[in-house]
């Protein structure tokens, strides 16, 4: 197969296994329990990571800002440039490359050698169906996570740009929290949230399709896993000007 | 109906994966009771054979019925239960890693919610039959290579499957864990009336399946005995697959006696 006719086969078998998730995810049986797991193990495992990189986001995000906005007299209002740059942009965008990395590849790496070692198999031979039990617990744990991770990346990055503001550049926390809630609207938020919804449906399925399509044994499971992760990333910087577009057009029209 | 007369019947069975031929209209029957040993070199087919059973793959042409029933049609959701009159025996075992043995053993009932207290009991039956109650808790990454095998065998009799299809047990296993395996399959083909496909390309098991069966003697103990000059119906039959073909089928004493070259040299080892 050359090229072009890889890309689009698949995009064919993305788009038929979108369409067998959709098909299934609202007929028993559910495996809730599975669900659940899957939440704690990449939603909470998230956590720290998340929590990291949303903190030093905001702090650099305050620092590099400060001066500027300095030269115009205006640097009363990092709060909320640092709060809006977060919940419109860096917040989802870095959680879910975040995500992409950690949880995506994981689960191409999982379901990759579950489907070289014949376990994937052994499911079906036993009666389960791989679609429920394994990749829509996965989906809908990252659809749920990702925004619910977004909202504490926005937080912590606040928090972080907060702190800069204090030490380095001597601002009142009251100035600046003042400010900051100004960039807090509604709007903006629900938009804010979109974006990791999306994204997480884009990790997940992308992580499942290139684990269930895993050939090549040992080696091809460590291919599947880089390139669910590189092209999660690549989707979700795409998507995400697309979405920004959508969303100003119809949530932020001023 | 004729047809119910067979566990397992293929009639005209091509498939080919692009270029490469695997099976070549290839037909044959297992009738109920009876082990069909299917023989071959590497990458002739052996196991796609077996998947084709369990609907994992689909024939390019022919049909393919379990117990009288076309399956070849079937979507995915109307194969689930004929799955569950098939037990299948994976070549590495194919245990679940993430699952403990006795989680693997129990899966199939706690996909049907059975209770925990029926569960159990059932469970211990099982690894007790493949001999393997002590590991009970441990996870499949702590096993040798033949306990993760007998745990597969374990899972796979769940529920009673009266089909069974064993892809490659003894492979790469040594003699002795090897025999056990084969012993397991008399006992599940004299004593559990069960159906099977048995893929192996060892010669040690052929001719264990061919030579000796199992039966209960007066106290209830497992007796092991050699086919001898007293008249006895061992329920073995074999098929010898080439480059998609069958080349030969029909009983171990007929294959033994056989003037192809390529069984001449299967058979030499």
């Amino acid at each position: 197969m050359n090229l072009i006719t890889r890309g689009i086969y698949q995009i064919q078998e993305l788009t038929l296994l979108t369409w067998r998730v959709l098909r299934s995810v609202y007929r028993p049986p559910y495996y809730l329990r599975e669900i659940v797991h899957q939440m704690d193990v990449s939603g909470f495992g998230s956590l720290p990571i998340i929590l990291l990189t949303g903190f030093f986001t905001g702090a650099v995000l305050a620092l590099n800002t400060g001066n500027t906005l300095q030269r115009f007299g205006v640097q009363n209002v990092s709060g909320q440039l640092v709060a809006t740059s977060l919940i419109r942009e860096l917040g989802p965008v870095l959680t879910c490359l975040m995500l992409a990395g950690r949880v995506g590849s994981g689960i191409a790496a999982e379901l990759g050698s579950m489907l070289v070692s014949e376990q994937i198999d052994a499911m079906r031979a036993l009666g389960t169906d791989p679609i429920k039990k394994l990749v829509i617990p996965r989906i809908v744990a990252l659809v749920t996570m990702a925004p619910a991770l977004t909202i504490i990346c926005d937080m912590v990055g606040t928090l972080g740009g907060l702190l800069t503001a204090m030490t380095f550049q001597g601002q009142a926390s009251s100035v600046y929290l003042a400010s900051a809630q100004e960039a807090v609207d509604f709007n903006e938020i629900i938009g804010g949230l979109i974006k990791p919804t999306v994204f997480g449906f884009i990790i997940a399925i992308l992580g499942c399709y290139k684990g269930l399509s895993t050939t090549g044994g040992t080696v091809g499971v460590g291919r599947s896993t880089t390139q669910a992760m590189v092209s999660a990333s690549i989707l979700i910087i795409a998507v995400d000007f697309l979405l920004q577009k959508l969303i100003l057009s119809v949530l932020l029209q001023r | 109906m004729a047809n119910n007369l067979n566990a397992i019947e293929f009639i005209d069975v091509s498939l080919a994966f692009g270029e490469r031929v695997i099976l070549n209209r290839v037909s044959f029957e297992v009738h109920f009771g009876e082990a069909k040993v299917v023989m071959g070199g590497s990458g002739m087919g052996k196991s796609t054979l077996l998947r084709l059973v369990l609907g994992l793959l689909k024939p390019d042409s022919g049909r393919i019925l379990v117990e009288g029933e076309d399956i070849t049609d079937y979507t995915e959701e109307q194969m689930m239960s004929v799955r569950r009159k098939i037990g299948m025996v994976f070549q590495e075992g194919a245990l679940f890693d993430s699952l403990s043995v006795y989680d693997n053993v129990a899966y199939r009932l706690r996909e049907q919610h059975l209770p925990e207290s029926e569960i159990e009991p059932y469970v211990i039956r099982m690894l007790r039959f493949v001999d393997l109650e002590d590991v009970v808790d441990k996870m499949p990454n702590e096993l040798s290579g033949g306990m993760r095998r007998r745990v597969g065998i374990a899972r796979a009799l769940v529920g009673n499957p009266k089909i069974i299809l064993y892809d490659e047990p003894t492979a790469g296993l040594d003699p002795i864990t090897a025999r056990t395996i084969c012993e397991l399959a008399l006992k599940l083909r004299d004593l559990e009336d069960v159906s099977s496909i048995f893929v192996t390309h060892r010669l040690q098991d052929i001719d264990v399946l061919s030579r000796e069966y199992v039966l209960r003697d007066d106290k209830g103990n497992l007796v092991f005995e050699q086919e001898g000059d007293r008249l006895c119906l061992i329920n073995t039959k074999f098929i010898m697959l080439k480059d998609g073909d069958i080349i030969f089928s029909g009983t171990d004493e007929k294959m033994r006696l056989s003037d192809n070259a390529y069984i001449k040299r299967f058979l030499a080892g």
